[in-house]
């Protein structure tokens, strides 16, 4: 039998093991030393972290479409806070009469001066409910619109602007009060996850692993998916989709297939950033924090997996940085960031890192040289 | 959902039947009441002025073009103007580009691996695993087409002439019963036309074999004593031996000017 490569190269695996074991520990470390030891972590440490693996779990999930099949979506901050306001809507049930107006309704429905609740929130004081809502509402809306879109092969930047609409539509609909999802205030002050304190750092803690967990889960997933025939047929689509049709594949679920699931991913990494930060609002829909998340791909190494989990790491953590240091600044920061990576890092920090690396830069010597070699030949 | 290639039927000896297809863009008719029809087993040379109209032509064939008007037939019974591009691949058409179009982010091996016949739905696809036989097959397609012994580069890597062979080869793993070749000696060195003319001689009474080609030369190397087809303005000028074809006056007239 012909030998498929590995799912990673044992370097790969090793990072991997090493980054999650790190990644893990942090808030062990956090509950076991006190604070002022000098091997504790802050609390405030693990809940950035935290919400950067939920971001890095989104840019994965765009990096399926994007880096595999071509295409790319400006409106995925749309399946991001769907998946929160699902968890959400959990969360403020779970609130119960602790609210400023100790009704059974949350806070915002009381402003409004509701006595029931919506139909649409009828269950919702059921997280494995919820939890069903975060997969299937974002798995459903993208279905619906990829199918009609693809379907009519709206394509390139075409389909970028409308997925970018949709977004823009979403958090208009979700600003009004009367859709009853907290308006522009969204969902906040959680009480409490399944019964624990939703503050106490155990519960942190059991968030952030959980976190880490899915985000390793995906990547390996992920990896499987693009390393099989399938995920050769959606490279197809990337780079010649009527080649593809004409040996026989119907591109439409393919792409349907990927999309649907890059929502459904990103929805995840939303419904597990909800409780660890502990506020989603319509914000999280404006079209610039879906463009965000593409420069998190670009700025890691797109079509890659692994360059997106970096790039949403630094493009964060450097954000965290400049809006303490020079918070005016950092809109110009990004915006340079993204002219230098296209520019002159096309391949993000991964394809930089496979240039430097020896071993990495002689096989593209050689493929160069057997290139020469064709074309000498040739003119012979 | 896919058409069963048994499903053809060629009882009455054709394969394919065009009649009367006209195809319009902005008023310019690409297409004018064009009929002919192919037999089974045959290489048929379609050749003919820029313009004539060979590749809106095969467009229409493939699904990629909707005729005006007119019927394109497969075999007696699959009406190829109301299938979709994939129904038509399934159901035993293969088409060759004027460029070379292969996947050149892939190895040439896995280009030949997507062209294989299966099932080409979604769930299949992910769970696809190759078997030995499969294996068989692709290493016999690339021996046919020259490329043994490279299966593991990018098809990107490859001479244009490498790519163009790839590509006839990724036909070939679609079992087709029709083959339609657009060009396929554009921008060849004299040892690859030779080569490939060399190649379609092999797969010659194995498949049903359409070519439109200008190279006059390859013409005659393929064409051999079979029928030679000249389209001119969208419709069939002559049609005969290729020694009939190049003495015809009007066949002159278009080619030469008058």
């Amino acid at each position: 039998m012909r030998a498929r490569p590995s799912l990673f190269s044992r370097p790969a695996w090793i990072a991997i093991a090493v980054c999650a074991l790190v990644a893990g520990l942090l808030p062990v470390l956090n509950l076991v030393f006190p604070a002022g030891h000098a091997l504790h972590i802050s609390s405030y440490m693990v809940g950035l972290v935290g919400k950067f693996m939920c971001f890095a779990l989104a840019a994965l999930a765009l990096d399926l479409v994007w880096g595999y099949a071509g295409i790319l979506s400006l409106g995925h901050g749309v399946f991001f806070a769907l998946g929160a306001y699902a968890h959400g809507m959990y969360l403020m049930r779970a609130i119960g009469r602790d609210g400023v107006y100790q009704s059974h309704l949350p806070d915002f429905m009381v402003f409004l001066d509701w006595k029931t609740y919506p139909w649409y929130w009828s269950m919702t004081d059921n997280f494995f409910y919820c939890m069903l809502l975060v997969l299937l509402v974002p798995g459903v809306l993208a279905f619906v619109f990829g199918y009609f879109a693809f379907r009519s092969r709206i394509k390139g930047v075409y389909f970028s602007i409308i997925t970018q609409a949709m977004t823009y539509a979403f958090m208009l609909l979700f600003f009004r009060n009367d859709t009853g999802f907290g308006g522009n205030n969204g969902f906040t002050d959680f009480k409490r996850i399944l019964g624990f304190s939703i503050t106490a750092p155990e519960t942190k803690a059991t968030l952030y692993l959980v976190t880490l967990a899915i985000l390793v889960g995906a990547l390996v997933a992920g990896r499987m998916i693009v390393q099989s025939k399938l995920g050769r047929v959606l490279q197809g689509v990337r780079d010649s989709e009527a080649r593809l049709m004409f040996i026989g594949y119907d591109p439409l679920w393919f792409k349907l297939f990927v999309w649907t699931l890059s929502a459904v991913l990103c929805s995840i990494a939303g419904a597990l950033y909800v409780p660890q930060v502990g506020i989603i609002n319509p914000s999280e829909m404006s079209p610039a924090n879906s463009i965000e998340m593409v420069i998190w791909v670009a700025v890691g190494g797109r079509g890659t997996l692994i360059g997106p989990i970096l790039g949403a790491f630094t493009v964060n953590g450097l954000k965290s940085w400049f809006t303490a240091a020079f918070p005016d600044l950092w809109l110009f920061a990004l915006g340079l960031l993204f002219i230098l990576v296209t520019l002159f890092m096309q391949k993000g920090i991964l394809g930089l890192a496979r240039q430097i690396d020896p071993r990495g830069k002689r096989r593209v010597v050689v493929e160069e040289a057997a290139t020469v070699k064709e074309t000498v030949k040739e003119a012979a | 959902m896919s058409i069963k290639r048994e499903g053809l039927d060629t009882t009455h000896g054709a394969i394919l039947y065009l009649e009367e297809i006209t195809v319009s863009f902005d008023g310019f008719r690409a297409l004018n009441k064009l009929s002919l029809d192919i037999s089974v087993g045959e290489l048929r040379c379609i050749i003919g002025p820029n313009g004539a109209g060979k590749t809106t032509m095969m467009d229409v064939i493939t699904g990629k073009t909707r005729p005006d008007t007119g019927t394109a037939f497969f075999g007696q019974t699959m009406d190829l103007t109301s299938m979709a591009e994939h129904q038509i691949a399934h159901a035993g058409i293969g088409r060759k580009f004027q460029r070379p179009t292969v996947f050149e982010q892939h190895t040439v091996f896995d280009n030949l691996e997507l062209a294989m016949t299966m099932d080409k739905r979604v769930r299949p696809t992910l769970f696809s695993r190759l078997t030995s036989e499969q294996e068989g097959k692709i290493e016999a397609i690339l021996r046919l087409i020259r490329l043994h012994g490279e299966e593991d580069r990018l098809a990107g890597l490859l001479s244009h002439g490498q790519k163009q062979w790839l590509e006839i080869g990724m036909l070939l793993m679609q079992e087709p019963q029709l083959i339609l070749l657009d060009e396929p000696v554009a921008g060849m060195s004299d040892a690859e036309t030779a080569r490939t003319a060399e190649l379609l001689n092999e797969l010659r009474g194995k498949h049903s074999i359409m070519v439109v080609e200008h190279d006059m030369g390859f013409v005659t190397e393929i064409a051999q004593q079979g029928i030679v087809t000249v389209l001119h303005e969208g419709s069939v000028l002559a049609q005969g031996r290729m020694d009939q074809v190049q003495a015809d006056e009007r066949v002159i007239d278009v080619y030469l000017g008058r």
